[in-house]
């Protein structure tokens, strides 16, 4: 729990125990209509978090991709660009070039950064643009019915890989931090975090918030993939697809940072 | 006052927060919200505030207080 210290400091310390304020931060304090259990929901509630407790949440601007990151549009609170599909790498190259001062956040799923918009992501990690994205990998295009994405698993059912993903015709799921990671030199922070369970959740956040310092200090590029539950394509419940993304879908996607800041040690997951 | 507060009118019965509570402190109501969920229960005796709850949920449905 230590990973999510509040700014709040306590300062009556008459009572025996102290607990700690926990509160949905104002930029997305609104209802969303993500499907009931959506890891979506999550990740989003831990950018705020960060962007809050770093005091940037007033000078924050998104670029939000479509798919289902596209439902943040009802309830963000803050500029933003609904960008063409695939294209936020491009966009807030633009958006970061030209408000250098403001913290510019792409918001993208899986199908929206690494299928159809591989070249504008891996352009903008090539040329290390000063932004940071993050990537909520739910391993299937959810918002448009669960079809196979670049992440979708060998074997992973989807409504277009009926009999199950065969890579020999469709290639392997994409490893993108990897792929930052090990050919781009100058990129800032990179690494891959999970929300399924509580501790992930809370490790997940100290990743999100070290992009986002990374970029505050002018490092360059940083990227922080979430691997995520999409119980509705999944046809699970909430709680298991939260199991799922443990047992099945993790051992696809190491978990950990690829690409620490400079002076930090990797830390080996 | 109770260690958490609960907006249940977002809560969309996921159940992500039951599965989770160290405590077995929730439960879900017998009546539904307006989106026609039913809604969680905190038993604020069982309740830790240990704010794990907070940190599950998708829907910005609880917060923790805390001491302050
Ligand atoms: C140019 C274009 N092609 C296709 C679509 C249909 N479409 C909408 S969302 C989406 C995929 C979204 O998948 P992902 O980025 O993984 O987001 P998720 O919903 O899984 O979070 C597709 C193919 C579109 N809107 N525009
Ligand atoms: S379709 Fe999947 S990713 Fe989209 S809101 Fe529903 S559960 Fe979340
Ligand atoms: S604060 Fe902890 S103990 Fe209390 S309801 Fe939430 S998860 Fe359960
Ligand atoms: S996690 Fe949130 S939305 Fe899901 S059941 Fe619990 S309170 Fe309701
Ligand atoms: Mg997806």
């Amino acid at each position: 729990m230590a990973a999510n210290a509040n700014t709040n400091t306590n300062t009556s310390v008459k009572t025996k125990v102290n607990i700690k304020p926990r509160k949905v931060p104002a930029l997305i304090d609104r209802p969303m209509s993500f499907c009931p259990g959506c890891g979506h929901g999550i990740i989003i509630r831990l950018i705020a978090e960060c962007l809050e407790e770093l005091g940037q949440d007033d000078n924050v601007i998104f670029g939000i991709g479509v798919g289902c990151s596209s439902l943040l549009g009802g309830g963000l609170e803050t500029d933003r660009l609904h960008c063409s599909h695939g294209r936020a790498g491009a966009v807030c190259t633009a958006i970061k070039r030209v408000n250098p001062d403001n913290v510019v956040i792409s918001y993208q799923g899986d199908g929206d950064a690494y299928s159809i918009g591989i070249g504008e992501t891996t352009s903008a990690a090539y040329r290390n643009e000063r932004f940071t994205t993050f990537v909520v990998n739910n391993t299937n295009y959810g918002m448009t019915g669960g079809q196979m994405s670049n992440t979708t698993m060998p074997g992973q059912k989807t409504t277009t890989s009926p009999d199950g993903r065969d890579c020999t015709t469709t290639g392997m799921p994409l490893r993108f931090p990897e792929l930052v990671a090990s050919q781009f030199d100058a990129a800032a922070y990179v690494a891959r975090g999970s929300v399924s369970t509580p501790a992930n959740i809370n490790k997940t956040k100290t990743y999100i918030k070290k992009a986002l310092e990374a970029q505050l200090s002018g490092e360059g590029y940083s990227v922080v993939e979430i691997l995520s539950s999409c119980p509705t394509n999944w046809g699970m419940t909430a709680p298991d697809a939260m199991k799922h993304l443990d047992q099945a879908v993790t051992p696809h996607f190491p978990l950990g940072e690829f690409k620490t800041r400079a002076n930090e040690q990797r830390e080996v997951k | 006052m109770s260690k958490v507060l609960t907006k249940p009118q977002r809560c969309k019965q996921c159940g992500l927060c039951v599965a989770v509570c160290p405590k077995k402190a929730i439960s879900f109501s017998s009546e539904i919200n307006t989106a026609g969920y039913l809604f969680t229960v905190i038993d604020d005796e069982a309740c830790i505030a240990c704010g794990i709850c907070y940190t599950t949920c998708p829907d910005g449905v609880y917060e923790i207080p805390g001491t302050k």
